[in-house]
């Protein structure tokens, strides 16, 4: 039995580590477009996120201390996104499939606030400052 | 949820950041009332248009809803001495759970057609594949790499052979090619949301359990297509080009079948929910111009005479005026036997009323009705996390990149370890490659995602069936972690109402003709003590005398003459001053303080007619809840502004072993701080109006619900039951919903804390033992639909 390591293994290993490397940069490290929030007449802050197998936008940028309202627009039936919780804002709303879901809430103080899906698979955050 | 209660209805036109709300008004009689409910509106910060209908009864108001909101505008009207309620509330709760309901219907049919069509392609493709695997068994390469299809060739070929013997005679390359466009089929059309939905959420840098379906069949599809398309790669570098089309059809299929079962169960978490939901009658039989008439339940104003008949529902909260009846309130209360109504007594809507008639007047309505205050209190709570949850909220975040990263890695240690062993590099591509699939189909995140809140839903629902409100999963999980229960004396331990309990008559006087006099006396005086003696007497049927020449004398009794004899009523003290000798009845008196009873000295013409005993009696059901809470290993400490001995003796009946008296309302929050210092987790019972510092202080206040206001604000938990059997009630539950939560989060993990090395190959070094995908999807499928299922067993779950 041969018991060495050829070119081929080693080419497999690399290759290998560096997809698991690829893997986690994407999901974990890269880039997400921020969306800056409105502000309408009233001083509201204003965004409207589609829901659709995630959060477009997912990272949305708001000023602290001033009313938001995010009106999350769900363009599919996956029971997958059929809540969004606020954990910082004991909110746990369902949204009905094609339809659009109004959430207003105030950030308190800046800072970083996730969003998620019902069993925290998809994810989101309002970033207040 | 903040348009919820609104009705849009679009004219007149108003600017494009206003609202309208439709606010129903009461007791508006004419042009003068309307105009000035009006303007008043008019006038308020916020409010963009206003328009009053009298003939309606309602006001339509658009707003800006940065400025104002629909409840500053029903306060608005209010203030101009006109009744105003928000439109009801519970009625948009429930259209919400109906519009749930419907998508998880449509979902749950949606899945099942597909999961038995998908079935049905299955057991046909592995069928068709057998001559394909058999004829692979005689090659070079051997057998195929996946065991559990192995296995079932070997089990099926020569009964198969016999049967269906013209399918070994199909060339192998013609069923390949028809396996193939079978299984794209299935792809397309069953399996379409898999791929599709794992797309859109790479695109947002997001992975679910859609990701590992897709990637995982993905890649076994396309091995296949490799493998039929073009076998030559295969051969050229010592691979049997096997292919995987039906396993790719049979994860599919059982993917599908645990998606739907779990649809199913996921919707019979609300069903208590769904139920008080429903429980709101459509309609109230009022009186309008002396006649009785229907009107749907959203038109009934505050101060209307609802009619009620016998076996009817009773449509809104109230009080009785007329008539009586007993009513089944156990829907809302968990009170199983009905309860006596009379005139002044409150009757709360979606109860119903047993064999009675009566009339009551209308109360409260709309979202501060009970049942709607139930409701949102229900939904409130099953919005909120336990913070058990956050655990496994952490591991769903990185879960299926970290399953992805365990995939490739499983591959690579294959394919190594296989390759450096002698093994050609055809046959460890392929094992690495089945082990690898097997990792990204048996990883199951959704198990982890339902645990807690599958429990949280059921268990509230639970709790409400037994008229116990819990405020959440936070608090579901410190009523887990109770060492000690503080409870208030009156009205908690007690039935919070005093009452005579003994009549000592002098041997020359009638038992009758003392209650008659002292409650003749009393009857003028303002004492409480004095509200229970005439109470009793007028429930004994006795005709009251005129007190004349009555004196009151604060803290010690009072003096009147009664069918011209002096009749004093007092305590000791008052007696001695009348010259009363008291000696006779010392005996008697320090037995009833020992009891904890006041005595009440009575003294006809300065002669003592006899003693009369008031005293709070300890509700019937306080001593065995007592005894309960200890046997569940809860410290019981009793606090009363009473004093010592009164305490002790309340302590001594109910089974209390420490009893803090003398306690002023400040006193309870500190005595409540001492005993969290110790190191305690304190439990505070009280009635939530007294108490309501201590109950906020505490780790876990308990209020009882008293009138119509259910939602106490400081309570973590409320009951609609002036009954300590409650608090036990609430904290087993909680335990057991605990204990099911942690089951969840148990078996959740440790299925993929298991399955993920199994499916690795962890078991093949020493046993030879390798899964199957078509087993790790089974596995899968069927891992979260045992944890919706072990939290529907609260369902079943009975407090003692």
């Amino acid at each position: 039995m041969m018991m060495h390591v050829t070119l081929v293994d080693w080419l497999v290993i690399a290759v290998g580590v560096a997809a698991i490397g690829l893997v986690n940069w994407y999901f974990f490290f890269a880039e997400r477009a921020a969306v800056i929030a409105n502000t309408g007449p009233s001083g509201r802050q204003e965004v409207t996120v589609v829901v659709r197998g995630g959060y477009e936008p997912s990272t949305i940028r708001v000023k602290a201390g001033r009313p938001v309202r995010l009106a999350f627009d769900r363009q599919e039936t996956s029971s997958c996104s059929e809540e969004i919780v606020f954990p910082d804002f004991n909110v746990r709303q369902f949204l009905p499939a094609h339809q659009r879901t109004i959430i207003d809430l105030t950030p308190p103080k800046a800072g970083t606030y996730e969003f998620t899906c019902g069993m925290s698979m998809l994810h989101g955050r309002l970033v207040a400052d | 949820m903040a348009a919820s209660n609104l009705t849009h209805t679009g004219t007149p036109p108003v600017a494009a950041d206003t609202e309208k709300v439709v606010i129903p008004v009461s007791g508006m009689t004419c042009a003068a009332c309307q105009s000035r409910v009006q303007r008043t509106l008019n006038k308020a910060p916020g409010v963009v248009d206003a328009s009053v209908n009298l003939m309606m009864g309602s006001a339509t108001v658009a707003f800006d809803p940065s400025a104002t909101n629909p409840q500053a505008l029903v306060e608005t009207i209010r203030s101009t001495g006109y009744g105003a309620e928000l439109p009801i509330d519970d009625q948009s709760a429930f259209e919400e759970q109906e519009a749930r309901d419907r998508a998880q219907d449509e979902e749950f049919q949606d899945l099942r057609r597909k999961a038995i069509a998908s079935g049905i392609v299955g057991v046909v493709a592995m069928l068709a594949s057998m001559p394909l695997m058999a004829s692979a068994a005689h090659t070079a390469q051997g057998a195929v790499a996946d065991p559990f299809m192995r296995w079932v060739m070997t089990s099926l070929t020569p009964p198969l052979r016999a049967t269906l013997p013209w399918l070994y005679a199909v060339p192998a390359m013609l069923l390949s090619y028809s396996l193939l466009a079978l299984t794209l089929g299935t792809m397309a059309w069953a399996g379409r949301h898999f791929y599709t939905r794992a797309w859109v959420s790479f695109r947002h840098h997001s992975a679910d359990m859609n990701t590992l379906i897709a990637v995982g069949t993905g890649a076994a599809f396309l091995y296949s297509v490799i493998a039929t398309v073009a076998p030559e790669v295969f051969v050229a570098h010592g691979i049997a080009p096997d292919v995987y089309y039906e396993a790719v059809v049979i994860i599919i299929a059982l993917i599908l079948t645990g998606n739907a079962f779990e649809a199913r169960a996921k919707r019979q978490t609300a069903t208590a929910l769904r139920a008080l939901a429903k429980l709101q009658p459509k309609t109230a039989r009022v009186v309008r111009n002396d006649l009785e008439v229907d009107v749907p339940i959203d038109e009934v104003r505050r101060g209307d005479i609802v009619v009620v008949r016998p076996g009817e529902r009773i449509p809104v909260d109230g009080e009785v005026v007329s008539g009586e009846s007993a009513v089944d309130e156990s829907m809302l209360t968990g009170e199983s036997l009905p309860v006596a109504k009379h005139a002044g007594d409150r009757v709360i809507g979606a109860t119903i009323n047993s064999t009675g008639a009566f009339r009551y007047q209308a109360t409260t309505l709309g979202a501060d009705s009970v049942l709607a205050q139930i409701v949102k209190l229900m939904r409130d709570a099953q919005g909120t996390r336990a913070p058990i949850q956050k655990l496994a909220d952490r591991v769903s975040s990185i879960f299926v990149p970290a399953v992805m990263s365990i995939a490739i890695a499983t591959f690579v240690a294959w394919f190594v370890a296989l390759h450096v062993s002698g093994a050609i590099g055809g046959a460890a591509l392929v094992h690495a490659f089945a082990a690898a699939v097997a990792v990204l189909i048996i990883a199951c995140p959704c198990a982890m995602g339902l645990a807690v809140p599958t429990a949280v839903m059921v268990s509230s629902g639970k709790g409400a069936e037994m008229g116990i409100l819990i405020k959440g999963g936070e608090a579901l999980q410190r009523a887990g972690d109770l060492t000690t229960v503080v409870l208030d004396k009156t009205g908690t331990v007690t039935e919070g109402k005093p009452t005579v309990t003994d009549l000592i008559p002098a041997a020359d006087i009638v038992r009758e003709d003392l209650l008659r006099y002292v409650a003749s006396v009393e009857r003028l005086s303002q004492h409480p003590l004095a509200d229970a003696i005439v109470r009793v007497a007028k429930e004994q049927g006795l005709t009251l005398s005129t007190a004349k020449d009555f004196r009151s004398f604060t803290g010690r009794g009072a003096i009147a003459t009664i069918d011209g004899d002096v009749v004093a009523v007092g305590n000791e003290a008052f007696m001695h001053d009348f010259g009363v000798d008291v000696a006779s009845y010392g005996v008697d008196a320090s037995r009833l303080s020992a009891e904890g009873k006041t005595a009440v000295y009575v003294a006809l013409e300065s002669r003592m007619a006899g003693l009369i005993a008031v005293a709070d009696p300890v509700r019937p059901s306080s001593r065995a809840a007592i005894a309960e809470l200890r046997a569940m290993g809860l410290d019981v400490v009793m606090l009363t502004g009473d004093n010592q001995r009164t305490a002790d003796a309340v302590a001594r009946e109910a089974g209390i072993d420490r009893a803090v008296a003398g306690v002023l309302p400040d006193g309870k929050v500190a005595e409540i701080a001492r005993l969290q210092a110790e190191g305690r987790v304190v439990a505070m019972v009280g009635d939530g109006i007294n108490d309501g510092a201590a109950i906020a202080r505490s780790d876990l206040g308990f209020a009882i619900a008293t009138g119509t206001d259910v939602a106490v604000e400081a309570a973590d938990v409320a009951l609609m039951r002036g009954d300590l059997m409650g608090v036990v009630q609430a904290i087993k539950l909680s335990r057991r919903t605990m204990r099911t939560m942690k089951q969840n989060l148990f078996w959740a993990f440790i299925y993929n804390v298991v399955g993920i090395p199994i499916a690795a190959g962890a078991l093949y070094p020493a046993f030879g033992l390798l899964l199957s995908p078509i087993l790790a999807s089974a596995a899968m499928a069927f891992s979260s639909v045992s944890v919706v299922s072990n939290s529907l067993r609260l369902r079943r779950y009975h407090a003692a």
